[in-house]
This record gives C-alpha cells, sequence and structure tokens, in this order.
C-alpha cells in the first residue's frame, strides 16, 4: 500500500494550493524551450493544457484522432460550466462548491483536490469570456447564471445548449494561436498506441496514422493523457463513435494504477433506443427536468394499450399516472441527482411500467409546465431540445410528452492521479476525464466541463512544472533507441495479429456483444451473483475475440475497421476490470449501486467504515487479476452524511 | 426499407474515382443515415468487399466531422440538419441515393467519402483568436457586453466548421466559414482591439488555401446546418475595407512623421 502516495500538502485545504504553488519549483523561460511535452487528446482538458503549456514556452505535440482538434467530443456538452462567483448573490462560495462536488460524489473523492477545483473555478470563467467566449448574459450586459441539477445556488454559466462548444472553441482558438507561433505542433488523425517507457519515466508514444497507417514515434520529457472517458464500453453511450480508452489502457498496462473504473454515470434523460442496428444515444439536458414531469402508467392494461397504439398518453387520467419520482421523493421531486432519477426509470420499466414501442422508456411530460408558463415561455427555455427531440424521434413534445431513458454519459473512474495530477508512472499526467480524481462515485451537472479546463488551464501548467525543473538536464530524446524500437514493434505485431487472425464475423458485433454485458450486469443496477456471470462472460468473449474478428483492408492504409478492432480489444479487458471493482466494492454509492446494498427504501447504502478509499488496481498480466491497492480517503473538513433527497 | 446507394469509391489522394451502386435492405425508418450506411458495411465486411469510408463521431449534430453530398446536396435534403441526423424516414422506400465526398479544390479527397479540411484549420491559426493568455486577465463581469451583440455574436460562433459552406458554393468560397468567425469576435469588446489585423490576416489566408471567391448566391447560407447568416459576410466585407482604409491612414501618418 506504500506505493500510493497523493502527496497533498500540508495545511488547511483552503490554502493548500497557494501554499502547493509558493514551494513547487520553477523551470527558467530559456530551459523551457529545451523541454518537449506530449498532450494526448484535445478536448477540453487537452487543448487547454496544450496552449497553456505553449504559452510558457514549452515545445509541445498535439495529438487527436479527429481530423482537426475542435472536433473532439468536449463539443457535445450541452448544459454550462459551475463556477463560485457568487455574480447573483445567493451565498455562493469556494466551499460550497466544494462541498457540494463532495456530497455529490457520495464522499468518494478527494478533498484536496475538489476544493482546488472550486477554487480555480473563477478563474476559468473570466479567462473564456476574455477568449470571446459568448456566454448568456442579462440585459445590462453582465453575465447570467441559472440553477443546475438541483443545485440550491445559480453557479452555472452557460452558452445557450452549446456550453462545451463554446468553451472548446475558445480553447481550441487559444491552440490554434500557439500553433501559428510554432510552439505547439498539431498531430490530427492519430490513434496513440502505446505509451513508452525509459528508465521508469513516461518518454514518449507510439501513433498510428489513420490515413497512411505509418506507425510513428514520438519522444518528450513528460506525456501528459487528456483521452477522456472509456462510456463506449457499453456500445451506446452518449459518447462519440470514436471515444476510446485505448491511450489510458496502454499507460495502465506499462503501470500506471486504473481508480474506480467502476464508477460510470448513467444520465436520466436521454432519447430511448430505437431498435437493433442503434449506434448511439443522444442526451437530452439535463435542464428539461426543471419543467418536464417524469411518469408511467399505473395501470398494465393502459401499458400494453400504449404499446399497441389503441390509446396516447393524453387519455390516460390523472388518477392512472404514476408520477413516481414526485411519489418516491416528495422534497425533490422531478430533480433528484442523476443516479437516483436513472434507477427510478429502471425500476418502473424492469417491473413492466415501460412506455414506447419496446417499453424501455418513461414519459417526460411537459403539459403542466405549458399550461402555467405558457407556450412561448416553455419554447424560449426549450425551443432547441425540442426541435432536436422532433427530429431525431419525429414526435411534437408540445402535443405528446418526449419519451426517455437513461443512457452512460461519463466515467468517473479512471487513471490515479496524486495531487499533481501525475499517475503512478513517473513524467506521465492525466487530465479532465481520462483522470479519476474529482468527481467521485458521481458527477454533478456542469462541472466535467469546470474540471477539464481548471486541469488544464490552471493546476496542470504549474504542476509540470515542479516535474520538469528536475528535467533540465535530460537532452532531447532518440526515437531510435530500443525503448521505443520495441514498443512500435509490440504495436505493429499486434496490429498483425489482429489483422490475421483470420475471423468471420466484424468488430461491431463483439462490441454489440460487449456492451450488452455491460450494460445488464455492470449497468445501473449491481449484483454479486450478475457481476460473477459477467466476468465469465467476458472472458470468453475475449477469447472469441482474439480469434474471431475479420478485419478488411490492410495495415498501411485507412482502416476504420482496424481502429475500431484495437479500441474493442481494449475495452474488453476494461469491461473485466470494472466488474471486478464493482464486485470488490461491497456497498452502493453514488452511481454505483449494488443491491444487495441498499435501505429498506430501496436508497443506495455506503459502508465509510470500510469503504471509504480509492481503489487503484495496478495491472498483473493479461491472464492474471489486477491487484487492488487502495488510498484511504480523509475527510477533515466535511462530515460524511447519508445522501437524502425526500 | 430499401435503397439503392451510388456511392463515391476511391481508394487515396491519388487515385481515381467513381460512383459504385450497394443495394440495402431491411432498414428503420427510424435509423440515422450513418446507421443506414453501418448497415451496409457490416454486409461488405460480412461478404469480403471494402467498406465505405466516411467521416463521422459524434453523431448527434455538433463536431462537424460528418460531410456527405446527398443527391447533389450538403448534408442531404432536410434543411438545418448535419448528416448525422438526418434520418431515413426522409426518404421514400426504393429510392435511389447519390452519395459524394465534399469537391472543393481546398478540401482534397483522402479517402471514398473523406475530404482533408485542414485549411478550416489554417484559417483560424491565421487570426480567429483573441491573442489572451491563460492568467492575468480581468474579472469576467468587468467586461459587460450588451445582450444584443452577445446574441448575435453567438448566432455566428454556432458554426460547427464542418465545410457544408464551401461544397455548396460554386466557386467553393469559405466566406461564411471565415465570415462567421470575423463576426462572432468583432461584434465583442473582447475582440475588437486587433479585429482589423484579424480580418486581414483571414482573409489572406483564404487564396494561399485555394479558397474561391464569393459572387452572393447565398448557396451556403441555404445549405448551412447551422442557419449561419449571410449577414456575417457583409459585416466580414465591412471589416475588411475598414482595416484597408485604417492601414492606409496609419500609413499617411507615419509617413508625414
Amino acid at each position: 500500500m506504500t506505493r500510493l502516495n497523493a502527496r497533498i500538502p500540508e495545511g488547511p485545504v483552503a490554502s493548500k494550493w497557494t501554499a502547493y504553488k509558493s514551494a513547487s519549483r520553477l523551470v527558467n523561460p530559456n530551459n523551457k524551450r529545451k523541454l518537449d511535452i506530449i498532450v494526448v487528446g484535445t478536448g477540453l482538458a487537452g487543448a487547454s493544457a496544450a496552449a497553456s503549456l505553449g504559452e510558457l514556452g514549452y515545445r509541445v505535440k498535439v495529438f487527436c484522432y479527429q481530423d482537426s482538434p475542435r472536433r473532439a467530443h468536449s463539443i457535445a456538452a450541452q448544459g454550462g460550466i459551475n463556477a463560485a462567483k457568487n455574480y447573483p448573490n445567493d451565498g455562493d462560495s469556494a466551499y460550497r462548491l466544494f462541498y457540494d462536488t463532495i456530497k455529490g460524489g457520495d464522499y468518494r473523492a478527494r478533498e484536496a483536490n475538489v476544493y482546488r477545483l472550486a477554487e480555480v473555478s473563477n478563474q476559468i470563467i473570466d479567462l473564456c469570456v476574455a477568449q470571446g467566449v459568448p456566454f448568456a448574459r442579462e440585459y445590462g450586459g453582465l453575465l447570467a447564471n441559472r440553477s443546475f441539477g438541483g443545485a440550491q445556488v445559480s453557479r452555472t454559466f452557460y452558452a445557450r445548449g452549446q456550453t462545451g462548444q463554446q468553451l472548446l472553441l475558445g480553447a481550441y482558438s487559444a491552440l490554434s494561436r500557439q500553433i501559428a507561433l510554432g510552439n505547439v505542433t498539431l498531430f490530427n488523425r492519430r490513434d496513440v498506441l502505446d505509451t513508452v517507457l525509459v528508465e521508469g519515466r513516461a518518454r514518449g508514444i507510439i501513433t498510428r496514422n489513420l490515413v497512411t497507417g505509418e506507425i510513428e514515434r514520438h519522444a518528450a520529457h513528460a506525456v501528459v493523457l487528456a483521452s477522456g472517458g472509456y462510456g463506449n464500453v457499453f456500445f451506446l453511450s452518449t459518447n462519440a463513435m470514436g471515444s476510446n480508452v485505448t491511450p489510458a489502457w496502454s499507460a495502465y498496462k506499462k503501470g500506471a494504477m486504473f481508480a474506480n473504473p467502476s464508477f460510470t454515470q448513467i444520465h436520466p434523460t436521454c432519447i430511448p433506443v430505437h431498435g437493433d442496428t442503434q449506434s448511439k444515444l443522444t442526451l437530452m439536458s439535463e435542464s428539461l427536468r426543471n419543467d418536464g414531469r417524469i411518469w408511467v402508467p399505473k395501470k398494465v392494461k393502459d401499458v400494453e394499450k400504449l404499446r399497441n397504439q389503441s390509446i396516447k398518453p393524453a387519455d390516460i387520467p390523472e388518477e392512472d399516472r404514476d408520477y413516481y419520482l414526485e411519489r418516491r421523493y416528495p422534497a425533490f421531486g422531478n430533480l433528484v441527482p442523476r443516479d437516483v432519477a436513472s434507477r427510478a426509470a429502471k425500476e418502473r420499466c424492469d417491473a413492466g411500467f415501460g412506455v414506447g414501442r419496446t417499453g424501455v422508456a418513461v414519459f417526460l411530460d411537459f403539459a403542466d409546465a405549458i399550461k402555467r408558463k405558457g407556450h412561448d415561455t416553455i419554447d424560449a427555455l426549450y425551443g432547441n431540445l425540442f426541435q432536436m427531440y422532433e427530429q431525431i424521434v419525429a414526435e411534437n413534445p408540445y402535443e405528446t410528452p418526449m419519451m426517455i431513458y437513461p443512457a452512460v454519459h461519463y466515467t468517473m473512474g479512471g487513471l490515479w492521479v496524486d495531487y499533481e495530477l501525475m499517475t503512478t508512472i513517473q513524467g506521465l499526467f492525466a487530465i479532465g476525464e481520462c483522470n479519476f480524481s474529482d468527481h467521485g462515485a458521481n458527477r454533478l451537472g456542469a462541472s466535467a466541463l469546470m474540471q477539464g479546463l481548471a486541469d488544464g488551464y490552471f493546476v496542470l501548467p504549474y504542476t509540470i512544472g515542479n516535474y520538469l525543473s528536475t528535467e533540465i538536464h535530460t537532452p532531447r530524446f532518440d526515437t531510435s533507441s530500443s525503448e521505443f524500437t520495441i514498443a512500435a514493434q509490440a504495436v505493429t505485431d499486434r496490429l498483425q495479429q489482429i489483422k490475421n487472425c483470420g475471423g468471420k464475423e466484424s468488430v461491431d458485433h463483439y462490441h454489440r456483444r460487449l456492451g450488452k454485458i455491460m450494460w445488464e450486469y455492470c449497468g445501473m443496477a449491481r449484483n454479486d451473483a450478475g457481476l460473477t456471470e459477467a466476468l465469465y462472460q467476458l472472458t470468453e468473449l475475449r477469447h472469441e475475440y482474439s480469434r474471431g474478428v475479420r478485419i478488411p483492408g490492410g495495415l498501411d492504409e485507412y482502416n476504420p475497421e482496424l481502429e475500431k478492432a484495437c479500441r474493442v480489444a481494449d475495452f474488453i479487458e476494461l469491461g473485466e476490470l470494472m466488474v471486478r471493482d464493482a464486485q470488490q466494492r461491497r456497498e452502493s454509492c453514488g452511481g454505483h449501486f449494488r443491491e444487495e446494498f441498499q435501505t429498506s427504501e430501496g436508497e443506495a447504502l455506503r459502508n465509510d467504515d470500510k469503504f471509504a478509499f480509492v481503489a487503484a488496481w495496478e495491472y498483473k498480466g493479461r491472464e492474471v487479476s489486477a491487484n487492488l491497492h487502495r488510498e484511504e480517503l480523509q475527510f477533515n473538513e466535511i462530515k460524511l452524511s447519508q445522501r437524502s433527497y425526500k | 426499407m430499401k435503397f439503392t446507394l451510388k456511392i463515391w469509391r476511391q481508394e487515396n489522394a491519388k487515385a481515381k474515382g467513381e460512383m459504385i451502386s450497394y443495394d440495402v435492405a431491411g432498414i428503420s425508418p427510424d435509423s440515422s443515415f450513418f446507421e443506414m450506411l453501418d448497415t451496409l458495411n457490416q454486409n461488405l465486411v460480412m461478404t469480403g468487399g471494402d467498406p465505405v469510408a466516411f467521416d463521422h463521431d459524434c453523431r448527434e449534430g455538433i463536431c462537424g466531422t460528418c460531410s456527405l453530398y446527398i443527391n447533389g446536396r450538403p448534408h442531404g435534403p432536410v434543411k438545418g440538419v448535419t448528416t448525422c441526423q438526418l434520418h431515413m424516414r426522409s426518404f421514400t422506400d426504393g429510392d435511389t441515393i447519390h452519395i459524394e465526398p465534399w469537391r472543393a479544390k481546398a478540401f482534397p479527397v483522402v479517402r471514398d467519402l473523406i475530404v482533408d479540411r485542414s485549411a478550416f484549420d489554417k484559417i483560424i491559426q491565421a487570426g480567429g483568436y483573441v491573442s489572451v493568455n491563460t492568467g492575468g486577465v480581468p474579472d469576467a463581469n468587468t467586461i459587460p457586453v450588451p445582450r444584443e451583440k452577445s446574441e448575435a455574436a453567438m448566432d455566428a460562433a454556432a458554426c460547427i466548421g464542418c465545410g457544408a459552406c464551401v461544397a455548396a458554393c460554386s466557386n467553393a468560397s469559405a466566406m461564411l466559414f471565415i465570415g462567421a468567425k470575423i463576426s462572432h469576435l468583432a461584434l465583442l469588446p473582447q475582440g475588437e482591439v486587433e479585429a482589423a489585423k484579424r480580418v486581414q490576416k483571414m482573409v489572406a489566408s483564404l487564396d494561399e488555401l485555394g479558397f474561391g471567391n464569393c459572387s452572393n448566391t447565398y448557396a451556403c447560407e441555404a445549405e448551412c446546418p447551422k442557419g449561419i447568416s449571410v449577414s456575417n459576410i457583409a459585416r466580414m466585407n465591412r471589416q475588411f475595407i475598414g482595416a484597408k482604409l485604417f492601414a492606409e491612414k496609419e500609413k499617411i501618418v507615419r509617413d508625414s512623421l
């Protein structure tokens, strides 16, 4: 257990970051030019980090699989970004944002990191405004705020329903400026397939040029992974089609520990699955729950009539509707946190009250809100979302209730990092959704954008300097060294092996099967027997996959099936680790719900005595179980309590 | 539903391409256009064929990766949506659908339906930013912005950089793309400081990158999936002329000193 040291600075939580910054070592400007940094990923975390490091004078190489850095999936975030500005004068503060984040994460995040996140949140807003991000404004010209995800203060800044897009374009523009200045070099359409270690330190990566198929070697004094989350392990998720765990997984296999892999967030308001050929899921902003009422029929015969279309939702009288969130949680009603709302929807559908053709959906009804507030007000608030829904489902939400169902949306787990955002490999950093650090077992709305930008703009540029200050005498690396040659050869061998396995099924065939196993046994509700079954099925799947997949085309050309094949191979292995993690955590917390551990009312039951720790897994080999390391969580500022939304 | 697809196939940038015909059947009307192409590709993989390469990522209309020219229109027949949000119910059972890549000198074909749009990144690198560094900026509320201006800036900033405007234009002009970025920044006080320099640098990059000129056909606006208005081109033109005059005036002042 000695290997895990979070290196949290001494002192009271509110002054730790200041103390750290004052004591950390610096690199002088002349030396910065001699130091190379690799950044993998160009989402909010990667783009902001690459831009900021370029501005400081380091030589940065940035990589993305997309054709342009502007397309990273942060762009799809809708709702907003939190900050403790307290502009509305409603009593917000860094401490409150810190408190809410720890509590929302169900007490499974590290206090020191979360406090720092809350502390730098205000600087993010200042910087984004200076970059020209067009946040929503009041008539007086100052910034507008809204309350989000049931928060008691209005601390969310937003740009219509496209906050992620606007923040990412801000970071992308800063990055573009550094590219033009020559401080950052961009490598687009690249898959990062391995991390290279020299004498135990991260010194580079192996990439595949997706257009030419060339295997390339890149060296640097430090490597930063900002490769996002792994929600696509479920096949269907709100992630982009290309989102993958491969860079993080390659680091895991080289010795970076992977923390809390089973902590995934299932978002309650997504558009339900339409059928077998579905390729991805679309999120509807959580803000809809501010005015929409969620219900299913009380009577099974109404469910049947809806399914054979002999009645419409509006034909069901008020007394025959079950507004189950309002019934179960009178205090918070439809605004309970994401994990609670998701599980409640599953419970009703599993009990046979689900609506829609598939029976796997619930209603989100705006009829009352339209009556109360008027058509125009609802249109102003949600017009673009209603349009999007109609475009996808071909039903008008003004006339008939929306249908929604939970979908995988975000992964709180990720590479274990210390206070400096460094993994258990020296010189390898992980930022944004790629790391595990700030959201505990459940992420609050509008906190992902905050964390990505906090890490990239305001945390990593300081902490990486502290590491690199010891590297100024290290000359630039030669990529013809044996370490790079061995790593590049291993990547080539692996690709060849996948290509030549001579199977008959497509990659998607296996990916869908993987998704089904994960969703069934390691999704919204988990239990010991199911997890054991999942582990068995995943081992089978892994073996079948290694000899059953068919890849057309060659290695040295544009080959999307080959790209997918590498990603899915890693997802299958990750799935096994997620299941193991879910199995060892014999408690329910946040997004992790173990059916054996619930209150008599069906609510999550934590076990703080035994499980107030971060589970960090160390890779031991393909056929050997990973080793579990525990980082005990200390709560000095906040008293642990049961979340209650009744 | 079933369809006959006529798809542009081209092995790489240098190869000669051609239209190839494929049949797909058993498509749900609720399928997206890409799910229909997924089905085609699955069939091709299973029968030893070569799947069709196309660009796609978020599949929710915001990343701007997708780029198909469908039956002669960028992003297909429905106004205001990207290809990834197009559903097969917008077509008739038995239709023949022509699918081609963006056609523009500045966007060379990479493979099949995929083109290289890095020219758009280069335009932004030429000046599509406010020159501020991380840190050392004033409190956000010390820069008030009239709500109307902020809303207009947001209208322009909604561009997803897909390139439909270029594909739709008979001159392959990038005026709507660049006009949107210049407007977004020029409408805000933060961007005003270097507005004159920005417009000159960005416009200069257009010629270098091989984009054509604007001849006011408004095809770009008609095909833009995000409804970006051509008024942004007019604003850019005003900015450009203003910047030219400003530069000349500056020169006269300098010369007289």
